[in-house]
């Protein structure tokens, strides 16, 4: 059994609960032909009314997009990169599907072959062939960064991609190495 | 007959003259639909249309060219040519109100004395309450034969609405009439030399407005078009030309109201302390009197959430119409007393 406290107010307590410190005191709309009520009334539509006055002189917090953007967060995943190693210019991808085992939407196309002296691609013993990311399946989940032993395959900060054709989002091996343009501002530290 | 009027227009100046007032309304809605985008997007943190055009000011023409240009379609459950009729006679009504609005003094044109309204009858107020009544079929009509539920619950609220708040409309310019002793609209402006009624009218002013907001079908009282419950209210099942016309209609209605209000309260053409500009100002005061009232529009639907149903009649009913009444017998009494 709840006992009543004594300090709760009496039309509140019918439940036994006490509400304590939670009450908020409701006023209720006017009664009709009540004078204070409507006096009540006629103030607060005039308080709303300066309020949306006042919220003209605040300005917008618009950002105009295609014009603006929003700089993106260095871990934010964006399209995918391939990369090269920087002073031999060989591919780091060695074409081991790692990257496509671990995709949880099945995009990612692998086919490997091997190097050889007359044709080295990669730094490895083999290399990817073939190379095919299916954008319009990607859920950006990182994953595939992950997987990867040799970071070859990394998410960069590119987000507009979208395509009057599905075929045309998928990315071949050339797309996702060439040096991509960088239509996207990054957020720096502190910012 | 004109001796009443006191001056006589050549038939051709007639024409002219209700030309013109057809083509500075259609003129004027397109500003007053930009204006009101452009304002509650400020009033809500945001730009509002920008694209079309510079600052976007080509909006409503890309708006209304779009509507135009789409295909009319009508329900299987409609009344064909009700369907059709009813869009029209908003904007015939809307329109007709227009034209007595008083933008000016009679001037001297063309060699000849030319009033800067459309008409000016003898029994003004009743002219606009008149055609305010037959606006009313344009939406209940549409409402009606769209054979579709929402059309009508939102076309029935807009009929109760209409009857509740046009009694207390009528109720706040009896004070008016009283104190200026004339019904013709040119007649109230001139009475107002001395003093705008705005101020000895005070309440009859407020009790105008807030009953011309709801007459308009405007926020906060746009229960016939309550988007949240009604899908689109009385004008769900329209498109194109159609839907266009009743979106016009219903902006010229705020024009019409912020003219009577100008008219009736802001002393029309008239500038306070004495000033007397010539004749051709007369029409840019009205027009900038008109602005402040459209303005006032725009702001409180940035502002006020839409009524309740019960709370707008009981608001109408037991608000709105003693307040008026109490007005039209204080200002009896006053006019009595003084005379």
């Amino acid at each position: 059994m709840a006992t009543v406290d004594p300090n709760a107010k009496a039309s509140l307590n019918v439940s036994g609960w006490n509400p304590g410190d939670d009450v908020i005191e409701v006023t209720r709309t006017p009664a009709p032909g009540a004078a204070r009520s409507t006096w009540r009334t006629f103030r607060e539509t005039a308080r709303g009314l300066k309020t949306t006055f006042g919220r003209i002189a605040e300005g917008t917090n618009t950002i105009q997009y295609p014009e603006e953007k929003v700089p993106v967060y260095p871990r934010f995943r964006g399209r995918h990169k391939l990369h090269r190693f920087e002073d031999s210019g060989l591919e780091k991808c060695v074409g081991c599907s790692l990257c496509a085992a671990a995709c949880p939407s099945d995009c990612i196309r692998v086919v490997a072959a091997e190097n050889t002296p007359e044709n080295r691609v990669s730094a490895g013993e083999r290399y990817a062939a073939v190379y095919e990311i299916n954008l319009s399946r990607c859920i950006f989940c990182g994953y595939c960064e992950i997987a990867c032993p040799f970071d070859a395959i990394t998410m960069g900060h590119d987000y507009e991609m979208s395509d009057y054709d599905r075929d045309d989002l998928i990315f071949t091996k050339e797309m996702l190495l060439a040096e991509p343009l960088e239509r996207t501002p990054l957020r720096n530290e502190g910012e | 007959m004109l001796a009443l009027v006191g001056y006589y227009e050549p038939w051709w100046i007639q024409i002219v003259k209700s030309i013109v007032i057809f083509a500075v309304a259609l003129q004027l809605v397109p500003v007053v639909l930009i204006a009101e985008r452009k304002i509650m997007g400020r009033m809500q943190g945001r730009y509002g249309p920008n694209r079309v055009g510079p600052y976007g000011a080509l909006q409503p023409l890309a708006d209304i060219l779009k509507l135009l240009t789409k295909e009319q379609s009508r329900p299987s459950t409609s009344v064909g040519l009700l369907f059709a009729v009813a869009p029209l006679i908003s904007i015939l009504t809307a329109v007709a109100a227009f034209a007595i609005i008083p933008f000016g003094n009679v001037q001297h044109i063309f060699g000849t004395r030319v009033g800067l309204y459309g008409v000016d009858v003898s029994v003004g107020p009743l002219y606009v309450f008149a055609f305010g009544a037959i606006a009313f079929y344009g939406i209940m009509l549409g409402g009606w034969s769209s054979g579709s539920k929402y059309s009508f619950l939102g076309a029935m609220r807009g009929a109760a609405q209409l009857i509740s708040y046009e009694v207390s409309q009528g109720m706040a310019l009896v004070g008016v009439i009283i104190t200026s002793q004339t019904l013709s609209l040119t007649g109230i402006v001139t009475a107002q030399k001395g003093m705008w009624y705005l101020i000895p009218q005070f309440v009859g002013f407020i009790v105008f407005l807030v009953a011309g907001f709801a007459e308009t079908n405007r926020a906060p009282f746009d229960l016939t078009e309550a988007d949240a419950e009604l899908v689109g209210g009385y004008n769900t099942e329209y498109g194109g030309g159609r839907f266009a016309s009743y979106y016009f209609a219903e902006y010229l209605n705020v024009l019409v109201v912020s003219g009577i209000v100008t008219t009736v309260f802001l002393g029309g053409w008239l500038l306070p302390f004495g000033i007397h500009p010539p004749g051709w100002v007369d029409p840019f005061v009205v027009l900038f009197k008109m602005s402040l009232i459209t303005f006032l529009f725009i702001w409180v639907r940035a502002t006020l959430p839409r009524l309740r149903y019960d709370q707008l009649m009981s608001f109408g009913w037991k608000v709105l119409l003693p307040l008026a009444t109490l007005n039209t017998l204080v200002t009896a009494i006053v006019v009595v007393a003084t005379h």
